[in-house]
Order: structure tokens, then C-alpha cells, then sequence
């Protein structure tokens, strides 16, 4: 797909890596040099989270909130309505964890188009154990009516997300990691709210990837290629709205699909696109992730592959559903 | 709007309010009727003196703003509007029906005027706050204000108090806190539920200044506000003591009344109540 100007060192060992996070960063500062109106709010977790670029940039337009996250949606809820567009960060598993009721009711029915960054989202998160390890925020933001949910594949495409939220002026809920994940897309690749991409094009199965998820399924699809088989790639960044033609123009080729996501299945990525297949397409899906039940500490890529998150096991579970 | 009207005028127009309270809870056969009834002075002072406002230019620019947060109140915030001129007082008739812009809990984006969106309770400080520190520090707007109406009972929520924090901290002396001291919550009252006091205490110890008055006394609340925006080096809050049910003597101080309609010959006694004064005057109609 040389439109997409993917990276040419995937599935090598020099493949660059940085937390989708640090893309985050730099896409707030970006957004803030061009829009004004855009403030950052921060419980306490500034660095952490990278919004001390901004920060530094534009200290006039950044609020400390403390650890106060109902606080924290709700002042953004209110500098919204005075015009403002507020990116409010903390771990995923405070906000929107601690807070969802404050975002269903200032945010989502009070249409502000406040946007909720959770950082350190997943099992990535790694030897913090299983409170830190947010895994039911996409099913939470994704069942609020006006909410715009997104999953950025790696920290370049995270930098384009944050500037596209910036300005689609609508609540909308970005999840980041923690850990450096490999960067597979470039400067040059497309980026748009709403769009998935076909990153490997193939007529057997459809991976199904969001998140830091989908590099692993760019690996799995070059491991099911030594057998011959040939697996479809597609990147799905925002979860909602779901690109939905492209989701099925690929499973009414293939007939088959596995999904991967570092979330609950139960309502999640997975649980999205079980629901489009039970409408439009009824379609064998094998859903990788977490399967009610909450991670635990351990080193990030440790748990990666406990938890059958890695190209390895994508392969397996492909190969598999293609023989039952 | 402020100026226009005699003390005397808005004490007969916050009775107009509570008899379109009245009115519009039996109508709608459900809805809260004491904690209404108890603001209707705080909020004809609001709409009638205290704000910089304009019914027919709901998004002026340079108005002030009040931001409900005990949603569950908003019967008599829609009663003043429409005594206001914001939409016909006869609109007043479609509360909690099908369609209408008068839903059970104030939203937003259905009605012009209407600030916020409230119902779940103790977040409505919290969106003040963020008005008022954009209007302080970064559109920099020091001609307005916002007033922000709380419950008592709500003040149970941790979030309220994440706001006073912030507030204090940021020393919001643009935003003005107005807490419906009526005693009552759906279980009973307060200091038995989950006590308050020393509730002027816990505020100005949270970096605020505060001011308690007699919440159903016109004059009073219109002073109170004066007086809280000539305090400018800390956000202000009124302790705004209310009767619960004020004006109808059945429903007065009775927490029964929190969450509950009137049927259609309360309502006929009531509205008989607030005409005479309670038998003080000769109503009208009689």
C-alpha cells in the first residue's frame, strides 16, 4: 500500500519505537501554537501524561486541577462552554475511570467538545499491576451518545489525532500507552477521524488491529505469509464512528477476521465490530484481548505475550480460525 | 435588567413564579416542589435585578451566567425565565412531556438561556469555575460574573468540594456560590443524613468568603450578591437559609415535599395560599 507511505523498517529490528503518548505531546503543543482557544487541564500527571510541552508553551492556557478528576472533566466542561477546547489528561484508569458520569452529563448530553486523554491505557502499562492497567475505557466512551473515540496505532499518528480532535468539535476520548510501541506509520501516511486503513492487502483472513495492537498483526500477517497464507491487514485508529465500509468490504472478501485490542473485548474494539457483523455481515470473528478479567503487574512485554497480545500468537489464532 | 423593578414588585413577581411552579408541577404530575418553591427569591432577585442579561439575546456575549446545579430545581428556573420573556409563559405547560424544551432536568441544547446541563448532582460548581477562571485569566472579561445555584443536600458529593478547592486556589472572585440552605434531602434532614455544619466553617476554610442570609428575603439577596462582588480577592459563597415549600403553608419545611407533585386540589389550595398571602390578603379571583 505505498499510499499509506508506511515505514520501511517494520517487522525489522531497527523499527524506531516511542510511546504514543510522546506523539500526544507534541501534537497538544501543535494544536495550541495554531488554535488559541485550545487549553490543556492536567490532574497531576503532567509530565507523565506529556502535556508539559504545552505547558511550557502556552503556561497561560494550561490549569493544574490536582488529583481530581470528576474536577478535572467538569472545569473543562465549563471553559468549553465559554468557547475554549479543553484536553484534559490522566491515566486512563482515573479518566474517564473515576469520572464517567461527570463526562456522560457536562460533556456528552451538554455536547462540549471536551476532549479526555487517558494515558497509560492497557496491560502495556506493565509492573503498576492491574489498577493502573485501564481496560474497559473504550467500552465506557464508545456507549456515550456523541463521543468520538480513537486509538492511535503509534506515536506519529498519535501526534495527528491529538491536532485532529483539536478541531472536530465534538466530545472525544483518545487512549495512549505507556510503554514505546514501534512506529509503522510516517509523516506522510494519512491520518482521518472515522477512516480505517488496509495496511496489507490479503483475500484469506482479515486482522483486525487498533492501537498499538496493530503493529502485531503487521507482524502476525508476515508470519502467516511463510505458510501461505495471506492475511489482511487494517488499522482501525477510531473506534467511533467505525469506518464501517471498509471494516466489511474486507470481511465479505475474507469470510473471516480476528481482532486485537489491550482492552476488554466485552464491549470494546471487538464488541464494536461483533455488532457490525451481527447487522450487515455475519462473519466468524476471533477476538484477542482481554476476556473479563483484570491484568497484573509484570514487565510490559511480559505480559504482552502472557496474555496472547503478540504477533506469535495473532498467527496461531488466525491459522486456527481458518480451520474450523 | 437591573433597576427596573421596586422590592415590592419582585416580591409580586417571585409570587408569580411560585404560582407557575405550581402550576407546571401538576400539569406534569411529577417533579419536585419544595426546593422550587424555596428559591423562587433567589431567583427573581437573579433575573430581575442581580444579572446582566437579555432574554431575546440569551448568548450575549457580555452576560453574566448561572449555571444550575441542583437540576432537579429547575422548575423555577424555567418559572422565571418565562416570567423573563424568554419563551411564553404557557410553554410552562409542556415540563417533563414528550418533545418539549422543558425536560424533567434542565439540558442545555434544548432551550437558549439555559446554561448548563444538571441533574446528577455536585458538578455544577466544578463548570462555574471553569467559566469563571476563562472570564479571570485568559479571556481576561472582569464586567461579568457567574453565579452558580446549589442544593444543600448536594453538598454531600466530593466533587463540590474538588471545585471549592480549585476555586479557592485560583482565588475565582468573579464566581458567586449561592447554596439553598432549606435543610432537606430526600431522606430527611440534612443534619440527620449527613450533617453540613459547620458549613460557613468548611468554606472559609477552603479560602472562601461567605455571607448567610435569609434566602426568602428579596432585599437580602440582592445585597448579598452585592456585597459578594465587591469581594475581589476570593471566590464568595451565600449561605441562602430558604423554607422549603415557602409560600404554601402545607408543604413548608416538610421534607415529604422534596421530590413530589401536587395533585390537582393541592394545587388548587396552594395557588389559593400564595394569591391571599397565606389568608393575609384578599386574592384576586376570590
Amino acid at each position: 500500500m505505498s499510499q499509506l507511505h508506511l515505514s520501511p523498517k517494520i517487522g525489522t529490528d531497527d523499527v524506531d519505537k516511542e510511546p504514543t503518548r510522546k506523539g500526544f505531546g507534541r501534537g497538544l503543543k501543535a494544536a495550541g501554537d495554531t488554535n488559541e482557544q485550545v487549553v490543556a487541564l492536567c490532574a497531576d500527571l503532567t509530565d507523565s501524561t506529556q502535556m508539559s510541552l504545552f505547558k511550557e508553551a502556552h503556561p497561560e492556557r494550561f490549569v493544574e486541577i490536582g488529583v481530581a478528576e470528576q474536577n478535572l472533566v467538569t472545569v473543562a466542561s465549563g471553559m468549553a462552554a465559554m468557547g475554549k477546547i479543553p484536553f484534559t489528561s490522566s491515566y486512563a484508569a482515573f479518566s474517564p475511570g473515576r469520572n464517567w458520569e461527570q463526562i456522560r452529563t457536562t460533556i456528552c448530553l451538554n455536547e462540549q467538545p471536551v476532549k479526555i486523554v487517558g494515558s497509560h491505557a492497557g496491560v502495556s502499562v506493565g509492573p503498576d499491576g492491574a489498577t493502573h492497567q485501564m481496560l474497559e475505557d473504550i467500552a465506557l466512551m464508545r456507549v456515550l451518545p456523541h463521543m468520538v473515540v480513537v486509538v492511535p496505532g503509534d506515536s506519529v499518528e498519535a501526534e495527528k489525532a491529538t491536532r485532529a480532535i483539536a478541531e472536530n468539535g465534538q466530545p472525544s476520548y483518545l487512549r495512549l500507552a505507556r510503554e514505546a510501541s514501534p512506529i509503522f506509520t510516517t509523516e506522510q501516511t494519512p491520518f482521518e477521524i472515522g477512516k480505517a486503513y488496509v495496511l496489507r492487502e490479503g483475500k484469506d483472513i482479515t486482522l483486525f488491529g487498533t492501537g498499538i495492537m496493530t503493529y502485531e498483526c503487521l507482524i502476525a500477517a508476515d508470519l502467516l505469509a511463510k505458510d501461505g497464507i495471506e492475511a489482511e491487514v487494517i488499522h482501525v485508529p477510531t473506534i467511533k464512528p467505525l469506518d464501517e465500509a471498509t471494516v466489511l468490504a474486507s470481511v465479505r472478501k475474507t469470510g473471516r477476521a480476528v481482532s486485537v485490542e489491550e482492552a476488554q473485548v466485552a464491549g470494546g474494539f471487538g464488541g464494536a465490530l461483533a455488532e457490525l457483523f451481527g447487522r450487515e455481515h455475519p462473519t466468524k470473528l476471533r477476538r484477542l484481548g482481554m476476556h473479563d478479567r483484570f491484568g497484573e503487574s509484570g514487565a510490559p512485554n511480559e505480559l504482552l505475550e502472557h496474555f496472547k497480545l503478540i504477533g506469535s500468537h495473532i498467527a496461531a489464532e488466525a491459522k486456527n480460525a481458518l480451520e474450523t | 435588567m437591573s433597576g427596573q423593578l421596586t422590592i415590592p414588585q419582585l416580591e409580586h413577581k417571585a409570587v408569580a413564579v411560585r404560582e407557575d411552579i405550581i402550576r407546571m408541577l401538576e400539569h406534569a404530575g411529577s417533579g419536585h416542589s419544595a426546593g422550587p418553591l424555596g428559591l423562587a427569591d433567589i431567583f427573581t432577585a437573579l433575573y430581575f435585578n442581580v444579572m446582566k442579561h437579555d432574554p431575546k439575546n440569551p448568548d450575549w456575549a457580555d452576560r453574566d451566567i448561572m449555571v444550575l446545579s441542583n437540576g432537579h430545581c429547575v422548575p423555577v428556573r424555567y418559572a422565571t425565565m418565562a416570567e423573563a420573556g424568554y419563551f411564553p409563559v404557557e410553554e410552562l405547560k409542556t415540563l417533563r412531556k414528550l418533545g418539549s424544551r422543558l425536560q424533567g432536568h434542565p439540558e442545555r441544547t434544548r432551550l437558549p438561556g439555559m446554561e448548563n446541563t444538571s441533574g446528577p448532582l455536585g458538578s455544577g460548581l466544578s463548570q462555574a469555575s471553569g467559566m469563571a477562571y476563562v472570564m479571570k485569566f485568559i479571556d481576561k472579561q472582569p464586567h461579568r460574573w457567574v453565579y452558580t445555584v446549589m442544593g444543600d443536600g448536594e453538598l454531600n458529593e466530593g466533587n463540590i468540594w474538588e471545585a471549592a478547592m480549585f476555586a479557592g486556589k485560583n482565588k475565582l472572585h468573579n464566581l458567586i456560590g449561592i447554596i439553598d440552605r432549606n435543610n432537606i434531602q430526600i431522606d430527611g434532614n440534612t443534619e440527620d443524613i449527613m450533617p453540613l455544619e459547620d458549613l460557613r466553617g468548611k468554606w472559609e476554610s477552603f479560602g472562601w468568603h461567605v455571607q448567610e442570609i435569609d434566602g426568602n428575603n428579596i432585599e437580602s439577596i440582592i445585597d448579598a450578591c452585592s456585597m459578594a462582588r465587591a469581594i475581589v480577592e476570593k471566590p464568595s459563597v451565600i449561605i441562602a437559609h430558604t423554607v422549603p415549600g415557602k409560600g404554601v403553608p402545607f408543604m413548608e419545611y416538610d421534607y415529604h415535599w422534596h421530590g413530589m407533585p401536587p395533585n390537582s386540589e393541592q394545587a388548587k389550595e396552594a395557588l389559593k395560599k400564595l394569591r391571599t398571602l397565606d389568608g393575609k390578603i384578599k386574592g384576586e379571583h376570590e
